[in-house]
């Protein structure tokens, strides 16, 4: 059951929502847990965020995401053509924000990373920003419960 | 988002509903900060009963609430997490800076 889809929106925050659940809904073919589909959501809702906040610092920009199942892996890029990070090492640290001025937890990377199976970020400052991760659903298809 | 305030004693009560994430947070923190600073809340209960969904925007929303009332001697206190939002706790490391409990009446006896 391989499947794909992609998805193109410009960077404003009421599309993070929607980011998220079209994504959710599109890995749903492939019976995931509760938990795995809140771990693929919150993941999703992290990057897009981070591709509003910081790769277009609020400004105006268009995000795309793909998403692809080869069976019960789902593969997500999200990419923006915004600013870029410079040190993409400290920007994954823990709690290291760049805009501690807005409220920032600084957790967005660390959340992406422990909610997926794989994940990697890879950047050029002045050109943009592509976020891929990887979640496997291995925890038992929710159908098949009692 | 819908997010209902109201005050018990000197602790303003939050309850959350529906998402919390970057889209949601900046109009519940002002009104928040307005129950702080205009309205003298000394502390602040988070009810996360109705929440089936917060990022680390909501997290950067909570923590900023706690250092804010800590300044001012007060405490921040979450009730009633259900899983999703218990994860984003737990690996926040926010357990050790607010605690937790199962329900709305069980945090007012600890303010």
């Amino acid at each position: 059951m391989d499947n794909y889809m992609k998805l193109e929106i410009p960077g404003k925050s009421q599309n993070e929502a929607f980011a998220r659940v079209t994504v959710a809904a599109f890995a749903a073919q492939a019976d995931p847990t509760i938990d795995e589909i809140s771990d693929v959501k919150t993941a999703v809702s992290e990057a897009v965020t981070n591709a509003i906040i910081h790769g277009y610092e609020n400004g105006p920009g268009n995000i795309c995401i793909t998403a692809s199942l080869t069976g019960r892996r789902l593969e997500i890029t999200v990419v923006d053509y915004g600013v870029g990070i410079e040190d993409i090492e400290q920007a994954r640290q823990p709690l290291f924000t760049s805009k501690p001025e807005l409220e920032r937890s600084g957790m967005g990377f660390t959340i992406m990373e422990n909610f997926m199976d794989e994940f990697s970020v890879e950047s050029k400052p002045g050109q943009g920003t592509t976020v891929r991760m990887v979640k496997i659903f291995d925890g038992p298809p929710e159908r098949n419960k009692a | 988002m819908e997010a209902k305030l109201k005050m018990a004693g000197k602790t303003l009560v939050v309850r959350l509903e529906g998402e919390l994430d970057h889209h949601v947070v900046d109009g519940l923190r002002s009104r928040i900060d307005e129950k702080i600073t205009v309205g003298k809340a000394e502390n602040v209960l988070f009810n996360f009963q109705a929440v089936d969904f917060m990022d680390s925007s909501g997290l950067g929303m909570v923590l900023g609430r706690y250092k804010a009332v800590k300044e001012r001697g007060g405490q921040v206190l979450a009730c009633s997490l259900r899983p999703a939002v218990y994860r984003v706790f737990e690996l926040s490391g926010l357990f050790s800076r607010i605690p937790v409990y199962s329900s709305e009446q069980e945090a007012l006896k600890h303010v």
